[in-house]
């Protein structure tokens, strides 16, 4: 008897993955032709995409030094992605060689591509969970043991809050994290937004529609509300280049053409 | 942390802030100097170690050619912009360090040796710097600095042509590892479906319960053992199979409506217990589930059959119900499954169906019972039952119990009268020869009731009530027969049975009434003595007389209470005549019962009403029939003694019927008898000797005086007999001639005629 078949989510190359799709906008080659194409669809809607996802990519560069110049040496980055070059790992251990990252993606093949390249490195684990299920995500052993020990932990939620639509909740979700971390942890996040490029944003979330992950683009309240029991360090949440700039001028005139937002908070 | 606010740690250049040579001020100069990884940097060219520590132009170049630090800037600029502001600062700046001294190395060697623009170029796309704008960006950068031997373009082009082969590695790399990464995640989603599957194979195999899986056109597509086992059947018997063939006459009539309705889509699920045929032909009982698969449309797809072997469930259901609808000692059908049956056979009639019915009652089981003890006696029924049941069925026949040692056969679809009778006959044949109980040897007969007849005629009700009193009448004949229902004779026996079954009620209800016949003095004539007469306001058989319905009063016992009723009636209704008429009042006479005479307490009770009534016991005569002292009993005779001690005076009725011990008469305490009227009867018929008959008469009349009995003579009806019978010396006379039976007023009336006639003729005497 012929049973149904069935393609595992993420793996079937006839459908954009927003990881792959991610990858190609930061010039690299782990995709397929049919990110690719979705990939440059986006781009002539907006060409300044590439851009911004290298802004996103910079400030979770930043981001990660800091927390980790705060003496932060655990890392759980959620919606890791496929991991290409500047990993959190090796941002991380420029500043503390012994620092620990968790990687978590649900894409099957973005864990499977992290577990491939990490798999001589004792202290990177990858493990394939769901955000949308915080208490199974946080049950996976290499979760629980890199929060066990109570020492702070940097929660890396960089471009993956905006994949979560309104009706799974996502406040409950961070809430739900930002319960199991330990005091003196991190919250490290970005997220797509309709301030400053209100015209384009509409588009560009009609074309993640097409994909299993939706985009929802907020604002920069809702945004805020995300770090609700943290204390945010300044400036707050602010756009993608504006956050802890390397020079006043990396800015950039338009910082809101990197329509993207960004902050970083302190749990107490 | 401030924005912006250099600190240790923060080794980030500024873009575009590459200090000048010599200008140690700012920050980033002496961080330069002091990063760690600068000095551990290691170096594949010696030479150039110094060269590359900050492209400062620390080493032979330190005067360097205004051209040489636009470029060194445009440089550092170009790989921080874009791409290199995401790479940590230190990355970068061990970027711009090595390819700047690769580039030095090849602008400045001899010979010229493209080998290091290559490699820079190499090195940048290692470096993740992909976007051709940096390539045509660096071309150009190349390009403003003219050369000296013309080195330039060649050196340009070597660099691109670095970079171009490390793109294409790197793309087939990554393309590589991005498929392999694809394919492992595909891997472990196969294992993971494979591990699934095969714990569904592992359930499905081991499974207690019967699973089979089908297509929506109904082909049987996969069956697990259990389910073979259910069936009886091999894979290849079921596989293949079609679903619409497993169909069972005691299908339950829902079961392939719901399927229908399953496989169309209309419903998703349903549960029946269904009947199969196993292959070995035996009849499996199931408790049936069919699920339906629906495929990704929401359209059917496959439909998924659970079964439970519920055999034993259903055959102890049908024990139980075998247990209500069949008699325990024998196995037959009981009496409330074959009434069910009887009342079918009358639901749905063809317009000339038949149907006959025996009713079979054992001769003289009670004496066995009684005789050989209850076990003997079941025994007996037992054996009697399976002959009854071997005769029988094989003629397609039902035979129940109907209880005691009754039995009945149901003819359904019968042919007429004959056949019935050839049943009864056949029962007759099959209880012929004796039982053999242990060491008895018993013979058994049977009365049997027949009646066969169109089912329109008739009720079950009146059909059993036919075939019941045509039951009772072969036990009248003499038993040990079968007999037709006859519709005349049956009214007879209706009555009988009317009477019978109502009695009791009867007397509760006032029915009875009591008629009184004058006996009369045959010297003048006079009224002297009434007979109490008790009749029967039936509601259905109108008014009865006593020979309709003393005998079954008897029978019952319910002589007794009716006895005593008539009794009260008599000495109440004769007490009121005393009362109003004095001397001229009557006598009244009282049949009674020989169970009555024997019965103690009829002495209580005929004290007690002659107080209650007030009648002077001289006025009360009890009649007693020959039969009743043809023994010399001597309760009877205590009875008899103590009445006559009352004063209450007895007569014997009937005389000559019996065959009276005479010398009898001389012990009994009776003061008259009344002649039989069979014998004054006599003397009408013309065929007997009127004079014997006469002789006869005379010669009881001279027997009774010479015991000194008053002689009454019965059934009087003419004048001439009257006359005769005054000749003989008879005393009274009773009958027609001198008044039938009449209601008390009329006695009264006449009464009060004598008297006035007495009182005229006084009177007339008297003038």
């Amino acid at each position: 008897m012929t049973r149904p078949t069935w393609i595992p989510a993420g793996t079937d190359p006839d459908t954009p993955n927003a990881a792959r799709v991610y990858d190609y906008y930061l010039g690299g080659s782990h995709n397929f032709e049919v990110d690719r194409r979705m990939a440059r669809k986006a781009m002539e809607l907006w060409p300044d995409l590439p851009l911004i996802m290298r802004a996103n990519r910079a400030f979770l560069r930043r981001g990660v030094q800091y927390v980790a110049e705060q003496g932060v040496s655990r890392f759980l980055d959620i919606g890791s992605g496929i991991p290409t070059f500047g990993a959190v790992h090796e941002i991380a251990r420029e500043i503390e060689p012994q620092a620990r990252v968790v990687y978590v993606d649900r894409d099957p093949v973005a864990a499977a591509h992290g577990r491939l390249l990490l798999a001589d490195d004792p202290l990177s684990q990858v493990v394939e969970a769901d955000l949308r299920d915080p208490a199974r995500l946080l049950a996976e052993p290499a979760v629980e043991e890199l929060l066990r020990p109570g020492e702070p932990v940097a929660l890396l939620l960089v471009a993956v809050l905006h994949f979560i639509t309104d009706d799974e909740d996502p406040d409950g979700l961070v809430r739900q994290l930002r319960e199991a971390l330990p005091p003196g942890s991190y919250l490290v996040l970005s997220h797509a937004s309709l301030e400053g490029r209100p015209d384009q944003a509409g588009p560009h979330q009609d074309l993640y529609r097409s994909t299993p992950t939706p985009l929802t683009m907020r604002n920069r309240e809702r945004i805020t509300a995300f770090f609700d029991g943290f204390d945010l360090v300044e400036p707050g949440v602010v756009y993608l280049s504006e956050w802890h700039p390397e020079t006043p001028s990396s800015v950039g005139a338009h910082p809101e053409r990197m329509t993207g937002m960004a902050g970083v908070g302190r749990r107490s | 942390m401030n924005a912006g606010a250099p600190t240790p740690a923060d080794g980030t250049p500024p873009p575009g802030d590459v200090p000048p040579p010599g200008d140690a001020s700012l920050p980033d100069a002496a961080h330069a100097d002091s990063e760690p990884d600068a000095d551990s940097e290691p170096d594949t060219d010696s030479k150039s170690g110094t060269d590359s520590k900050s492209g400062k132009g620390a080493g032979p170049d330190a005067e360097e050619d205004p051209a040489v630090a636009r470029f060194r800037e445009a440089w550092s600029v170009l790989l921080h912009s874009g791409h290199g502001g995401t790479l940590t600062a230190g990355t970068r700046r061990r970027l711009v360090n090595r390819t700047t001294a690769l580039l030095n190395r090849a602008r400045s060697e001899e010979p010229f040796d493209s080998g290091p623009a290559a490699e820079a170029g190499a090195m940048l796309v290692r470096a993740h710097y992909t976007d051709p704008t940096v390539l045509a960006r660096v071309v150009e950068l190349l390009q403003e600095q003219p050369l000296g031997d013309g080195r330039g373009p060649a050196l340009a082009g070597a660099f691109a042509a670095g970079w171009a082969v490390a793109a294409r590695e790197r793309t087939l790399v990554e393309q590589e590892s991005i498929r392999l990464a694809a394919d492992a995640a595909r891997r472990d989603a196969e294992l993971a479906l494979q591990a699934s599957e095969a714990r569904f194979r592992a359930l499905f195999e081991s499974a207690a319960i019967g699973i089979g899986i089908g297509d929506v056109e109904g082909t049987i597509l996969e069956v697990n053992p259990a389910l073979m086992d259910l069936f009886g059947a091999g894979r290849q018997d079921l596989e293949g199979q079609r679903v619409d063939d497993l169909v069972h006459p005691e299908d339950s009539p829902g079961v392939w409506e719901a399927y229908e309705e399953l496989i169309s889509g209309k419903r998703d699920y349903f549960q029946f217990d269904k009947p199969y045929y196993r292959r070995d032909g035996e009849v499996v009982w199931t408790h049936l589930t069919v699920s339906l698969i629906r495929g990704a449309d929401g359209g059917p797809q496959y439909q998924v059959a659970m079964l439970e072997d519920v055999t034993d469930r259903f055959r102890l259901q049908e024990r139980l119900r075998h247990q209500a609808t069949h008699d325990p000692l024998t196995g037959l059908l009981n009496r409330a499954a074959f009434f069910e049956r009887l009342e079918e056979v009358f639901e749905t009639p063809g317009p000339a169906a038949r149907f006959g019915l025996c009713y079979i009652d054992l001769d003289g089981f009670k004496v066995i019972n009684d005789s050989l003890g209850h076990e003997a006696g079941d025994q007996l029924l037992v054996a009697v039952a399976g002959r009854l049941s071997a005769a029988l069925t094989p003629m397609g026949h039902l035979v129940a119990r109907l209880g005691g040692d009754e039995f009945v056969v149901l003819l359904e679809d019968s042919s007429g009268e004959q056949e019935a009778v050839a049943v009864a006959r056949t029962v007759l044949d099959a209880l012929a020869g004796p039982v053999v109980l242990g060491d008895h040897r018993l013979s058994v007969g049977a009365s049997i009731g027949v009646l066969e007849r169109t089912v329109a005629t008739t009720t079950p009700s009146a059909a059993v009530r036919a075939a019941d009193l045509t039951l009772y009448r072969a036990k009248e004949q003499g038993r040990g027969r079968w007999m037709l229902y006859d519709p005349r004779h049956n009214a007879r026996a209706v009555s009988r049975y009317a009477v019978s079954v109502r009695m009791p009620v009867a007397l509760d209800r006032g029915e009875f009434f009591v008629d009184y016949q004058p006996l009369c003095a045959l010297a003048d004539g006079s009224l002297v003595a009434v007979e109490a007469l008790v009749r029967w306001r039936h509601p259905q058989l109108g008014v009865l007389g006593p020979e309709e319905f003393v005998a079954t009063a008897e029978e019952t016992g319910l002589i007794m209470p009716l006895g005593r009723w008539v009794l009260e009636q008599a000495c109440g209704q004769a007490a009121e005549w005393a009362r109003r008429f004095g001397d001229a009042a009557p006598q009244v006479n009282v049949n009674l019962a020989v169970r009555q005479a024997r019965n103690a307490g009829l002495v209580t009770d005929v004290g007690r009403i002659l107080r209650s009534t007030g009648l002077d016991p001289a006025l009360l005569q009890l009649e007693i029939t020959e039969s009743a002292v043809v023994s010399r009993d001597d309760e009877s005779l205590q009875v008899l003694h103590a009445l006559r001690g009352m004063g209450v005076s007895l007569a014997v009725d009937d005389f000559g019927t019996g065959w009276s011990n005479l010398a009898y008469l001389r012990d009994l305490p009776v003061s008259g008898l009344k002649i039989a009227g069979s014998f004054v009867a006599d003397l009408h018929d013309p065929e007997l000797d009127e004079s014997l008959g006469w002789r006869i008469v005379g010669a009881v009349v001279s027997l009774a005086h010479t015991l000194g009995l008053t002689v009454t003579a019965e059934e009087v009806e003419t004048a001439e007999h009257a006359e005769r019978l005054r000749q003989m010396g008879c005393d009274w006379a009773q009958g027609w001639y001198f008044g039938h039976p009449a209601r008390p007023g009329e006695i009264s009336r006449r009464i009060a005629d004598d008297v006035g006639y007495a009182h005229k003729s006084s009177d007339s005497r008297k003038k």
